[in-house]
């Protein structure tokens, strides 16, 4: 891994102390959830990304892919956990072609939380890791400072106590497909509607042996209300002060081509014959 | 003690979004204070018409990142004679923190029916507007932290909006939004009240082009106006939702209108 | 801000030192190709750091893959790029707005400034203006718009949004781009 470049650091942390504002980062507020049934698991989240008060995505995808068999949920710095999920998952790729067998859940979660600890919760990625290997069906939490939990049923996220209070009230061991799949949207849509980091719709990933079946946008329990008007302007309402058009047939107007003479002594530039 | 938050970025005590943390303390030192304010969020709308004036807000009561109440008014009749207020001419709307909303309300009221029964007569918005300011000013060094709207109907029965700073500022206007959302809704409204930046086609090149014409409003295009605003601040505002509550402000009283918004 | 078989994509022109007005002719949009564009808002000397950059990569692109890049594949440099400074970013949050060249399909999205992408298929905004922006947006766009049509919401969008901000302001520059052609217009806006 070429690894990051901080030469702006110190030029940055010079102008923060002068006052210019640091840019906000894109946060996935989040609710993301994972609950093993018999013969898999379910992970699921939210769509909303914020930044500060401000939903900055409506529909962004949380649901990050590491191998056909291992999928991941990512809350936390947005760009973190999409780029540490895209590093682990080419790592993996590598290892598993090195080895010659399929990659487990286990080395993924060993691989990121490796990874996260060596940059002391600086990257700041909160995943719920879950596939399934020929080890069995592995669910785990991986949190930004690098500390894993390994559980039936785990959420996280700002959302991730409204979500746990569905899990803690409804979840029995050895559930169907099914059961799991409802779980983990009706603990989605709490986080959804109770927490305000998260929002719009439920993507949901069911992980089993035979295969892996992402359903985005699962539930669109909040679609947006059409518009009472329309707000199209009568054309020419703007005031222009000049206006310049560029055509593509005209482009060639723009290149001007010159034969050049071909001079027959002097440093000519050699070209294969 | 402090609540701590699951969301990575606000691992800490819980703060509104108006009030981010500030690290500031030497080394070793503990600074102990009392911070009596918070930010429940929401947002307000005013647009006043020819005849009539509309006040508007959403029913959201929120702190940090969790809704404490998904219908907590935020605009108010007063000066009624009674405190069902169904012979009241005046609404105001208060946003920012709910506390300091809700004591402003009740002491504007209270003083307008004061007016009443002295005077034999429900107080006019003019002198309402002054009076709200006066309360305001009063608490210059420990204000009430709330962003206030009065509309009613002036002298002559047009609409008439007043907007206020929290510690008194004021000006009449055509319209004003408040509060969280303040920021998306007050071009939208500059855009389609006033036609601000709209030009009349073909009315001439380019800097001898005419200003599109302002002209009143009527109050079912208000109505519409409003609703969108509130649709549009809701989809990208995490503190905007629930429900919209409306109050016309006509010549035959006030008339209240509840609408749902979006809950997530 | 899509359109039907269209993009657009518009800038304020003023460059400021915090409340102080440097110049009000600093244009934030760039062009790498004949349909690709990115605009930029922050940081005045990143503005420039991270364009030229944007220029060196996307020449150095086409000369090895003798071919234009498609808006898809530089967003994803863009993206990869701003990463790599995770630790000490650029200031800058840009947008990019182009068709794809095989396809001709509308392609817009955002970034924040560590790189994280934004796709979105209505519209983008960046820079102090954000607020407002998302709140014009949001009210005034809708699905399939004509070239003209958009042009007149963008930059509807655009000049309402910058007069509520004591940051951006003085003209705006739009390009209404489309398969064939692309249209440049300079916007009269207050100059206070």
């Amino acid at each position: 891994m070429p690894g990051f470049d901080f030469s702006n650091y110190n030029r940055n942390a010079a102008l923060h102390a002068r006052g210019v504002p640091l840019p906000k980062a894109t946060s996935t507020g989040t609710t993301i959830v994972g609950c093993i049934f018999e013969g898999g698991v379910v992970i699921a989240a939210d769509t909303r990304a914020t930044s500060g008060p401000i939903v900055a995505d409506k529909n962004c995808e949380k649901l990050h892919y590491i191998s056909p068999n291992i999928w991941c949920a990512g809350a936390g710095t947005a760009a973190d956990t999409e780029f540490t999920t895209a590093l682990i998952s080419s790592q993996l790729e590598l290892h598993s072609l090195s080895t010659g067998r399929k990659p487990r859940v286990v080395t993924c979660m060993t691989m990121l939380k490796q990874h996260l600890f060596r940059y002391q919760g600086h990257i700041g990625a909160y995943l719920v890791v879950a596939g399934v290997d020929p080890t069995g069906t592995h669910l785990f939490t991986v949190h930004a400072h690098g500390s894993t939990d390994k559980l039936p049923y785990v959420t996280m996220g700002s959302g991730s106590l409204a979500a746990m209070s569905v899990f803690e009230t409804q979840w029995k061991p050895q559930l169907t497909q099914e059961e799991a799949v409802a779980l983990c949207s009706e603990a989605i849509q709490s986080g959804i509607f109770n927490d305000l980091g998260s929002g719009s719709n439920v993507d949901v990933a069911i992980i089993t042996g035979e295969k892996t079946t992402l359903k985005r946008n699962y539930i669109k329990p909040n679609e947006r209300v059409p518009k009472l008007k329309s707000y199209i302007f009568k054309r020419g309402t703007t005031a222009v002060l000049n206006e310049k058009i560029i055509r593509k047939e005209d482009l060639g107007n723009f290149v001007s081509v010159h034969e050049l003479a071909v001079e027959e002594t002097g440093d000519k530039m050699e070209v294969d014959a | 003690m402090a609540m701590f938050s699951q969301n990575p970025l606000m691992n800490g005590p819980n703060y509104s979004f108006g009030d981010a943390p500030k690290i500031g303390a030497p080394e070793g030192a503990r600074e102990h204070r009392f911070d009596p304010y918070t930010d429940n969020g929401g947002s307000t709308l005013a647009i006043a018409g020819a005849d009539f004036a509309i006040m508007a807000g959403d029913t959201r009561l929120t702190s940090g990142y969790s809704i404490n109440s998904r219908h907590h008014p935020k605009v108010f009749k007063i000066g009624g004679t009674t405190a069902d207020q169904h012979d009241a001419t005046i609404v105001l709307s208060v946003v920012g923190f709910a506390a300091d909303g809700e004591a402003l309300k009740e002491r504007l009221d209270s003083i307008c029916k004061m007016y009443r029964y002295r005077h034999g007569k429900p107080m006019n918005v003019k002198a309402c507007a002054q009076r709200l300011s006066t309360i305001l000013y009063q608490k210059r060094f420990f204000p009430y932290y709330a962003y206030a709207i009065l509309g009613g109907l002036d002298e002559e029965g047009k609409g008439a909006v007043y907007s206020y700073d929290p510690v008194g500022s004021y000006e009449r206007e055509q319209c004003r939004a408040g509060g969280a959302a303040a920021s998306l809704i007050m071009p939208f409204l500059d855009n389609q009240v006033n036609f601000k930046n709209q030009y009349v086609p073909g009315s001439g090149e380019g800097h001898a082009l005419q200003e599109r014409e302002r002209r009143p409003l009527s109050r079912n295009e208000v109505e519409i106006l409003v609703k969108d605003a509130f649709d549009g601040a809701v989809e990208r505002h995490i503190e905007v939702g629930d429900g919209l509550q409306m109050m016309v402000i006509t010549s035959n009283g006030v008339e209240e209108i509840l609408l749902p918004l979006k809950k997530d | 801000m899509v359109g039907k078989d269209c993009v657009a994509i518009a800038c304020d022109l003023r460059l400021g030192l915090q409340a102080l007005t440097v110049s009000n002719n600093f244009p934030k949009i760039f062009q790498y190709g004949d349909n690709v564009f990115l605009g930029l808002t922050g940081l005045a000397t990143d503005l420039s750091t991270v364009s030229d950059l944007f220029r060196y990569k996307v020449n150095m692109y086409r000369l090895r893959e003798e071919r234009n890049i498609a808006p898809k594949t530089f967003a994803n440099l863009v993206s990869s790029s701003l990463y790599e400074k995770r630790f000490g970013p650029y200031f800058v949050s840009p947008v990019v707005a182009g068709l794809d060249p095989k396809t001709s399909k509308p392609f817009i999205c955002g970034f924040d400034s560590i790189g994280c992408i934004d796709f979105a298929a209505d519209f983008i905004v960046s820079g102090t203006a954000t607020d407002q922006l998302y709140g014009m947006c949001e009210s005034l766009w809708e699905p399939n718009l004509a070239p003209e049509d958009l042009f007149e919401t963008i930059s509807q969008a655009l000049m309402s949004a910058v007069d509520r901000d004591a940051l951006s302001g003085w003209g705006a520059h739009v390009y209404i781009i489309e398969k064939d052609k692309v249209t440049k217009r300079l916007l009269k806006g207050r100059q206070d």
